[in-house]
């Protein structure tokens, strides 16, 4: 990598992938476990799909990085400290309402990011993110859906939604705090402040919650550190258990 | 080297025989995912440069396509293949043939409306049903959403209130 520009790209592209691949990895342990058939399959299509943007995000990284790597040598060869996704995505699955809660609050977020980011002046990021903003923008629906179903659901199932939300809600604090690359690549015309996204996505948000008859959490101290290594527990494990069988048979073709 | 350089026409039509792995009724050039064929000069070998576009970005079967193409065009000799990956513009339902259309139908498969809307325009984020679906089997308009995703991603599944047969609906995208 040469430049100053090269190098914060490449950051951010570990931070997009990352996440996807966090997420999606998270998303395919629900594989064979689903509680209806039809959450099984989509819940693992939505994995597919991040999977999918992880492998084009770090495909990209890797060219970036250009040391002969690849999208899968980004993915199994580092360790948690060079990992840069967010913390709300390495959170485990809990029970269904915690999933969805997880994945709602993500989606929003994650589908006004690739809105942002598809007028990037960089081509190749402009490009990756509009094609994932449209198959993200299912994400949302699926899981706005399911948090207003649970929401105004039973007593139990309202119960853990509220519980789910709650819990999650100091993991979005991270989602629109830039640091000096988002800034750095925002000023380029790259990528976009995080701040901007607030707006939208708080709106959206309230608008879900209220209609599954549930209160949106207040904002009180908020977890952060993903995005520059610092991980939670939770990611160790989930790391172990994706990069094991790469790491045992390292020269391997697939 | 084959003796003749087979024209972009005939190529077209071989492109045309080659199955969708996951939809097998219908072929790739329906489902819209060839985006460019022509010859190049590659350090002096004429090379054939086939451009493909994923329909969604983790789709499982890109791979399978990619080696469908290059089997299928070695078996009319073509030697020097380049298959490239077009990300952009995104692949859209829009460019489901309307013979893929038929096809999808008479497989069982509602196919997508024809998205007239502008791609830029704000995703309504809350709809309940987001397009209309009819029964691939009786025609009817009455029917509910039981998912938003079915066997694959570009799938959502559909049951049909009048004759209460479950269809699966290929998403306007």
């Amino acid at each position: 990598m040469a430049s100053d520009l090269q190098t914060a790209t490449f950051d951010y592209l570990l931070r997009l992938g990352d996440n996807a691949l966090v997420l999606g990895q998270r998303l395919s342990e629900w594989a064979a476990h689903g509680p209806i058939l039809e959450e099984d399959l989509a819940l693992t299509n939505v994995a597919l799909d991040l999977v999918g943007h992880a492998r084009l995000w770090l495909g990209y990284a890797s060219e970036i990085e250009g040391n002969g790597g690849d999208a899968d040598r980004l993915a199994y060869f580092r360790d948690q400290r060079e990992y840069r996704n967010v913390l709300l995505v390495e959170r485990p699955n809990g029970n269904y309402a915690d999933t969805t809660a997880r994945q709602f609050l993500f989606d929003t977020w994650h589908l006004y990011l690739l809105q942002a980011l598809s007028s990037s002046r960089d081509e190749r990021i402009a490009a990756i993110a509009s094609k994932a903003a449209r198959e993200v923008a299912y994400h949302v629906r699926r899981s706005g859906d399911w948090t207003i179903r649970l929401g105004d659901g039973t007593e139990t199932s309202r119960e853990r939604m509220q519980a789910a939300l709650d819990a999650a809600w100091p993991y979005t604090g991270e989602l629109f705090a830039s640091d000096e690359i988002d800034r750095d690549l925002s000023e380029r015309g790259i990528a976009c402040e995080l701040e901007t996204l607030r707006t939208p996505w708080r709106a959206h948000v309230e608008r879900v919650v209220a209609e599954a008859t549930l209160a949106v959490p207040t904002d009180g101290w908020m977890h952060s550190g993903g995005r520059r290594g610092r991980h939670t527990e939770a990611l160790g494990y989930l790391l172990a258990e994706m990069q094991s069988v790469a790491r045992s048979i390292p020269a391997t073709q697939w | 080297m084959v003796a003749r350089e087979p024209e972009l026409a005939d190529v077209w039509n071989w492109l045309g025989e080659i199955p969708d792995p996951e939809i097998p009724a219908i072929s790739i050039l329906d489902l819209g995912i060839v985006r460019d064929v022509a010859w190049s000069n590659e350090g002096g070998a004429r090379t054939l440069r086939v451009a493909i576009t994923p329909t969604y970005s983790g789709c499982p079967a890109m791979r399978a396509i990619e080696c469908d193409i290059a089997a299928r065009l070695a078996r009319e000799g073509i030697a020097h293949l380049a298959i490239d990956v077009w990300l952009a513009p995104a692949w859209t339902t829009d460019w489901l043939t309307e013979s893929g259309r038929e096809k999808l139908r008479a497989y069982g498969i509602s196919p997508p409306r024809v998205r007239a809307a502008d791609p830029h325009a704000p995703i309504d984020l809350i709809s309940a049903v987001e397009e209309q679906a009819a029964c691939p089997r009786c025609g009817s308009f009455v029917v509910e959403l039981v998912s938003r995703f079915a066997s694959t991603p570009c799938k959502a599944l559909y049951r049909c209130t009048t004759c209460r047969e479950p269809f699966d609906h290929f998403k306007s995208h």
